[in-house]
């Protein structure tokens, strides 16, 4: 039989506010524990919740980004339950009025391009930590992250394999990072993703036991997590077990999920009303100002690139998937860049040079004017290719143009014809054995003839004269 | 007139005109609290070094109306570094790091903090005997209690420990021991103070407001402590006008509705007939009674016992040990847990703990909290279409004057009827006053309460005044 899997995601979105979701204190990562806490967010007795308008501004920024409906009107919620580092014994959620409901993601999986349903954006606090660290059996709690405002987005079971489950986060990452209202952090966990799974057989329309996976904080382990709790599902149901609605945590380690808790699963978090805020209302005029000030999303730059610039697919997904990306792109194209030269050399040297000293484009000393102003030399012969990716790096590490750094370290490309054709010979006539091998039908000894001559001329001998030269002279 | 005696503005005058200073005034109170507190039991915290202190720092050419007048702060209210208890074990030794807004308020103004009075644990209570430390005694009769959950407060005005005092009310808790100890309490509209720094029990239901021994007091106090907070979400944008201007207008045309529903079987006779002698005084001063009806009232304790049980099993969920308050260790988390709220709180915060987490449970939602949110609704229907034809409602604040120490102890529902004529304005979230209006054969203070409009305090003062004015209840005072 044949087997179907049926997933939906929840992803949690730390938001990029300067200030947590009901006090001034600041939400930044990684300060030492308790640093960042106050009386509201410590849950001190007597103290009350403020909402902070930038955290329900992006979660509707979001919701306008993902094609959801706003709601005029919605309202928080306690969800009650006891933990160390949830200090007020219940968190402050949305529950039965969430900020936005019914949008959509589309997600293209080998080249089939589906549409993902949103349930629902709602807006909530995040918990603190508990830390089991250091001597003794005590436990530690640091309220740092507790009160950081943290966007809940829940898809619709419309998730067909974990390939899909990897693009949707992905596609939500971008996202949420192009709109500014997410770092997307998946490490430091600003971005985290739960999925609901569960399978049937092909072609039954009733959805299977479910189980909850967690801890999955990378795209690989969303795959990887994925791929073995179905295969462990339809296991089960071939051996004719049942699976069991659980929660199920993802171990990296040993590449398999395990039961985290099915005793307390039957959590009753008494969700009501939070008295002490008002309900939020979101009048169409707001909406109006939030879509005024929306950049351009992803999907809407990767169509716009390849009909204007007629990028390949592939080559447009390259460079839409950061917002600083396609903006250096156009950038250069700008200034006067081919296209489809410019993507070859962010793809290549600039990612490599990049991802070598582990940074990002943002604040890189190489600008796209420098690369246009490159090219342009490339263009005009002035430097060879093999000369432009040492000019290339140069730019990079130094940020000064290239016509500067050519004319400092003499890069300038030989293409002088009388003065090439001195060096072959020069070189011809020192190697006669490598010469006439090559006249017997060796032909791959051009390129050590060309490699003699570029070593003479320290790479600047333009390579179409070498060839042209050289071809004359051996085959003449 | 001994010292002690003196409400605010009288305080005020006395200071002003060099009669007696803070300090002076603060003495004479502390040695008042000294020679009668062993008995009252009003007062949780004292801290006479602090007062006396606060007192000399009075600046003389303050111009603020409170600028070194002490004043009690019921023990629920968060006062930064003097120890707040809300009278529960759970919250012993817990110092707040920070000032409520309300007593920063009253800090701004330069008044002194006497002490921090008792209550029933976490304002849960109608008599004061659920406070973990002390039984408060009423000072007309130290055998009954002083009514509650503000019993300190209203006792320590009563027996003149204090100038004044603020208590919280969330289901008739300033009114009712307001009534009991025959002095002025008022609950202001839902909004109209800030509830920062007020230990929450319903959220939706809590107000903090004066307890003082006239109605110009009240107003004075009021003024002082109302106003939106931007630290309140809960507290409303609307302009606070100068509560003292609206007394002392005559009450001439002003329509009282006088609601049937709370004039019942079961009610003490000597309650009834003061209250409707205190209507006829209001008649014979120019107002007009006109009989109405609350259709809704008969659900209003119900109800109230669904919402703020709900709310108080939520807001007391901090209390669990981790972070501050006493903490009893356990053999692993959910142990310590259950070790240290089984500790910490009393018998009636567990039982309405346990309420509320029945009424919010999944299957019961619906009909309970749902249920009684929908109550709520129609009662507060019944006020606005009382008020489209009247101005104010006077009802008995009360059913029965102060009852004896251990006479309802025993049945909880007994108790929660002590609250049958305060919780309806709780609910729909008006203001209303009790001033007293008579006495018992037994020399039982009894109160009359004045409900108003929305935000319509002024009214409800200006009425309350003019009662005041035309009789002399608010003069008697206990022996002591």
């Amino acid at each position: 039989m044949q087997y179907e899997a049926v997933i939906g995601l929840e992803i949690h979105a730390q938001l990029l506010t300067e200030s947590k979701m009901f006090c001034g204190c600041p939400t930044k990562f990684g300060s030492e524990p308790n640093t960042q806490t106050c009386p509201v967010c410590i849950g001190m007795p007597g103290v009350l919740p403020v909402m902070n308008r930038k955290a329900i501004e992006y979660v509707i920024r979001t919701g306008i980004a993902l094609n959801c409906g706003i709601a005029p009107h919605s309202r928080f919620a306690r969800k009650n339950y006891f933990y160390p580092d949830l200090p007020k014994g219940y968190q402050i959620s949305q529950y039965e009025l969430p900020l936005c409901e019914r949008g959509f993601v589309e997600i293209t999986v080998s080249g089939d391009t589906r549409r993902i349903g949103l349930t629902r954006i709602h807006l909530e606090e995040d918990a603190g930590k508990n830390i089991h660290e250091g001597a003794g059996n005590e436990s530690f709690v640091d309220l740092n992250r507790a009160g950081t405002p943290l966007m809940e987005i829940v898809s619709e079971p419309d998730i067909r394999s974990p390939q899909e489950a990897a693009e949707f986060v992905k596609k939500l990452r971008t996202v949420v990072r192009y709109i500014g209202v997410c770092d997307g952090n998946m490490e430091e966990g600003s971005l985290r993703c739960d999925a609901n799974v569960s399978v049937r057989p092909a072609g039954q329309t009733e959805l299977g036991t479910k189980t909850e996976i967690k801890n999955m904080n990378s795209f690989r382990f969303i795959e990887k997590a994925l791929d073995y709790e179905i295969r462990r599902q339809i296991k089960m149901l071939k051996e004719g077990d049942r699976v069991i609605q659980e929660t199920r945590l993802w171990d990296p380690n040993r590449g398999v999920t395990e039961s985290m808790r099915s005793k307390e699963e039957a959590h009753d978090y008494r969700y009501f009303p939070d008295p002490d805020l008002m309900p939020v209302e979101v009048e169409q005029s707001w909406i109006d100002e939030i879509t005024a000030g929306m950049v351009e999303l992803p999907d809407v730059t990767r169509h716009r690139f390849i009909e204007k610039y007629s990028l390949s697919g592939d080559d447009a997904d390259f460079i839409v998937s950061e917002r600083v990306t396609a903006a250096w792109f156009e950038e250069a194209v700008n200034h006067g860049g081919d296209p489809k030269n410019v993507i070859n050399w962010i793809k290549g040297d600039l990612m490599k040079l990049l991802n070598e000293d582990n940074r990002q484009i943002e604040g890189c000393l190489l600008t796209p004017r420098h690369l246009v102003g490159m090219l342009g030399l490339l263009d005009k012969g002035t430097i060879s290719g093999k000369i432009a990716k040492t000019v290339f790096e140069e730019m990079y590490k130094t940020g000064k143009d290239a016509e500067a750094i050519v004319k400092e370290k003499g890069l300038v490309q030989m293409s002088d014809e009388t003065g090439i054709e001195a060096i072959v010979d020069e070189v011809l006539s020192k190697s006669p054995q490598e010469v006439e091998r090559f006249r017997a039908g060796d032909a791959k000894l051009m390129g050590f003839f060309v490699g003699q001559i570029m070593k003479l001329t320290k790479g600047k001998a333009n390579p179409k004269i070498v060839n042209e030269l050289l071809k004359k002279k051996l085959l003449g | 007139m001994e010292l002690y005696r003196l409400g605010i503005a009288e305080a005020r005058a006395a200071i002003d005109k060099g009669e007696t200073s803070p300090m002076e005034l603060t003495a004479a109170l502390y040695k008042r609290i000294e020679s009668l507190d062993d008995t009252i039991r009003s007062f949780v915290t004292l801290d006479k070094g602090n007062a006396m202190l606060r007192a000399e720092q009075t600046r003389p050419d303050s111009r603020h109306q409170l600028a070194g007048i002490p004043l009690a702060v019921k023990d629920n209210i968060c006062t930064e570094g003097v120890r707040t208890t809300c009278s529960s074990k759970i919250l012993e030794n817990f110092v707040p790091p920070y000032e409520s807004t309300v007593t920063k308020n009253l800090k701004e103004q330069g008044y002194v903090l006497i002490g921090k009075t008792n209550l029933d644990e976490f304002a849960m209570g109608s008599s004061t005997e659920n406070s973990a430390f002390a039984t408060t005694r009423n000072s007309w009769d130290i055998t009954r209690v002083p009514g509650g959950s503000s019993g300190g407060s209203a006792a320590a005005v009563a027996a003149d420990m204090c100038i004044a005092a603020l208590g919280s009310d969330t289901g008739g808790s300033i009114r009712q021991p307001a009534s009991f100890c025959g002095v002025v309490g008022l609950k202001p509209t839902y909004g109209r103070v800030s509830r920062y720094g007020l230990v929450a029990f319903a959220s939706s239901l809590d107000q903090i407001g004066p307890i003082t021994k006239n109605v110009q007091d009240s107003a004075i106090l009021l003024n002082a402590i109302s106003g939106h907070d931007p630290f309140d979400s809960t507290s409303a944008d609307v302009a606070v006008p100068d509560f003292t201007s609206a007394i002392g207008k005559d009450i001439k045309g002003l329509k009282l509705g006088v609601p049937k529903e709370y004039f019942i079987e079961g009610m003490d006779k000597e309650v009834e007939e003061a209250v409707k002698q205190a209507i006829r005084k209001l008649e014979s001063l120019g107002a007009v009674p006109v009989p109405i009806s609350l259709p809704h009232t008969e659900y209003a304790v119900a109800a109230y016992y669904i919402l703020a049980t709900s709310e108080a099993s939520s807001n007391l969920a901090r209390y669990d040990g981790v972070k501050y308050g006493l903490r009893v260790e356990g053999k692993d988390l959910l142990d310590m847990y259950m070790n240290t709220r089984e500790a910490g709180f009393g018998p009636e915060v567990k039982r309405r703990i346990i309420l509320g987490t029945y009424a919010l449970s999944s299957g019961y939602y619906d009909a309970y909290y749902k249920k009684a949110q929908q109550v709520r609704t129609l009662i507060k229907r019944d006020f606005e279409k009382a008020f489209e034809t009247v101005d104010a409602i006077v009802t008995p604040t009360a059913p029965n004057p102060a009852f004896k120490i251990g006479e309802k102890t025993d049945d909880p529902l007994q108790m929660y009827l002590a609250d049958i004529f305060t919780i309806s304005v709780n609910l729909a979230g008006v203001p209303g006053i009790s001033v007293p209006c008579g006495f018992t054969s037994q020399n039982l203070p009894v109160g009359l309460q004045i409900i108003g409009r929305h935000f319509d305090e002024e009214a409800v003062l200006k009425i309350a005044y003019a009662y005041e004015q035309a009789t002399e209840w608010h003069m008697r005072r206990p022996e002591f």
